[in-house]
């Protein structure tokens, strides 16, 4: 199980890489091989703002649909368009180019709230 | 929660387990659309030996399949098999199920996991003449070996002529080594194949042998995932999610297994239904738009009132859209009507179309 020890981490099972105050977001390892075939990345909440553990987007596998949890409150500054037509980057590089949105976080200090690599690797019993 | 006589070899492949019928079983091994592919355009094989078996022998064997069953299984000779369903008193399914006439007087009757208790109990509620019952399921497997190139891949492993046995035709003879195991021209895929009936003891040589004599053909195992995507695509039904203990076979398009030449649970509603028409019948549907429909969304019409539900629904793999199936009123049925299935905040459009989805 990859779990990158730069990055941070939802008990929802996304990761969250922080660059200043904006952060990019995506799904785990152990997220996409629990869903298996990715074939749509639903976001349409693009340049809206919401608040922290709102639903963002819907990842849809070929046997199971999902909810996308916003891991920080902030605006959706941009969606990995590339996701439109190869959605199964979403499982063959869930910490790179499966990427899904980037936010522009409206409160840093929540940074704190998020799970270190370690942490994450404990929830999921790695 | 029980295991089938392979379920550690199924863990040693790095299977994805889940339960399912109270059967800890394989869901996928190495993703749903490459397991779809294999069994489309080469060959594939589930470990399916959670179905229920029960032996149905004696004189009186015939007696109660024809009370209890709706497709006429007069029409079986030795060495046929045929697909049926249970009827119950109040115009729905107890089950659906495949009948093998094995000898003269004895029956094979193939059953759904989740049901072979209720099955079983149904049965015995209904044989007041006579037949012997034995249910088998737990002293036997099930491989079910599928795709086009099945008959090319499994020769060498049998004495039979694969080629020559026919679409729900069947074979008691040597197989893998082992001796008189069922050779069933049957499987709910739709590419072909076989059905593989043996003893728990028996299954581990059988698989293994399998996968050699298949590893030139990419052979490789396929699970549950696949299994369903599989026959969603043909629009076989699935005990549960299309068909239950509320829907008639006539409302489900199982006219053609209702035969009404005898008397059997409910037939004569069943009949009346039938010459009547049903009020909603289980209809397929293509989306027209991106989306997936799924089990138990909403299917709304023009006006976005909700006229019925999604009883199965998946990304299509083959025709790479979202196809399901669900009940409308018969208003809606025939093929090219419009309906709109409410996915979250859509009404997605989608139309009615005939089966299969997938034609080969």
């Amino acid at each position: 199980m990859n779990i990158p020890s730069d990055l941070k981490y939802t008990k929802d099972h996304e990761w969250v890489k922080i660059e200043g105050d904006v952060v990019t977001v995506g799904i785990t390892d152990f997220a996409q091989g629990e869903l298996g075939d990715i074939v749509y990345v639903e976001v349409e909440t693009l340049d809206e703002t919401l608040e922290a553990e709102e639903i963002f987007g819907t990842v849809e596998a070929v046997k199971t649909v999902s909810d996308l949890f916003l891991p920080v409150s902030g605006e959706i500054i941009e969606f990995n368009e590339a996701l439109e037509d190869q959605p199964e980057t979403v499982n063959t590089d869930p910490y790179g180019d499966g990427w899904m949105i980037k936010v522009k976080c409206s409160d840093v200090s929540q940074f704190d709230n998020l799970m270190s690599a370690e942490d994450y690797k404990t929830l999921i019993g790695a | 929660m029980k295991d089938t006589a392979l379920t550690a070899t199924h863990q040693a492949l790095g299977a994805k387990m889940v339960p399912f019928a109270g059967y800890n079983m394989p869901v996928q091994y190495e993703g749903v659309n490459i397991e779809h592919e294999t069994v489309r355009n080469g060959v594939g094989v589930f470990d399916v030996s959670h179905m229920g078996e029960f032996l149905i022998e004696g004189p009186h064997a015939l007696e109660l399949i024809q009370k209890t069953c709706s497709n006429d299984a007069s029409k079986l000779t030795v060495g046929k098999a045929q697909y049926s369903c249970m009827p119950n008193d109040d115009g729905g399914i107890v089950d659906d199920l495949i009948i093998y006439r094995i000898k003269e007087d004895t029956y094979l009757l193939v059953v759904n996991a989740s049901n072979i208790e209720k099955d079983w109990n149904w049965l015995q509620s209904k044989n007041d003449v006579g037949a012997e019952l034995r249910d088998l399921s737990e002293d036997y497997s099930l491989l079910a070996i599928q795709g086009p190139k099945a008959v090319e891949a499994m020769q060498s492993l049998s004495s039979h002529d694969l080629s020559d046995i026919k679409f729900y035709n069947f074979v008691v003879g040597d197989f893998a080594g082992i001796e008189h195991v069922i050779i069933s021209a049957t499987g709910y895929t739709g590419s072909g194949g076989f059905e593989i009936y043996c003893k728990n003891s028996e299954v581990k040589q059988i698989w293994d042998k399998v996968f050699e004599a298949g590893a030139d053909y990419g052979i490789k195992p396929i699970g549950l995932a696949a299994r369903d995507t599989l026959r969603l695509e043909m629009g076989y039904c699935l005990y549960g999610n299309d068909i239950d203990d509320t829907t008639s076979p006539i409302e489900a398009g199982l006219g053609w297994i209702t035969k009404f030449t005898k008397t059997f649970t409910n037939s004569e509603a069943l009949e009346d239904q039938k010459r009547r028409g049903a009020e909603r019948k289980l209809v397929a549907f293509e989306l027209d738009e991106r989306g997936i429909p799924r089990q138990g969304y909403d299917i709304v019409d023009s006006q976005g009132k909700a006229i019925g539900n999604v009883t199965s629904g998946t990304m299509s793999p083959s025709l790479n859209k979202g196809i399901g199936l669900g009940y409308v009123p018969t208003v809606f049925a025939d093929a090219g009507s419009k309906i709109n299935i409410q996915i979250r905040k859509n009404a997605v459009p989608a139309t009615v179309v005939k089966l299969p989805f997938y034609k080969g």
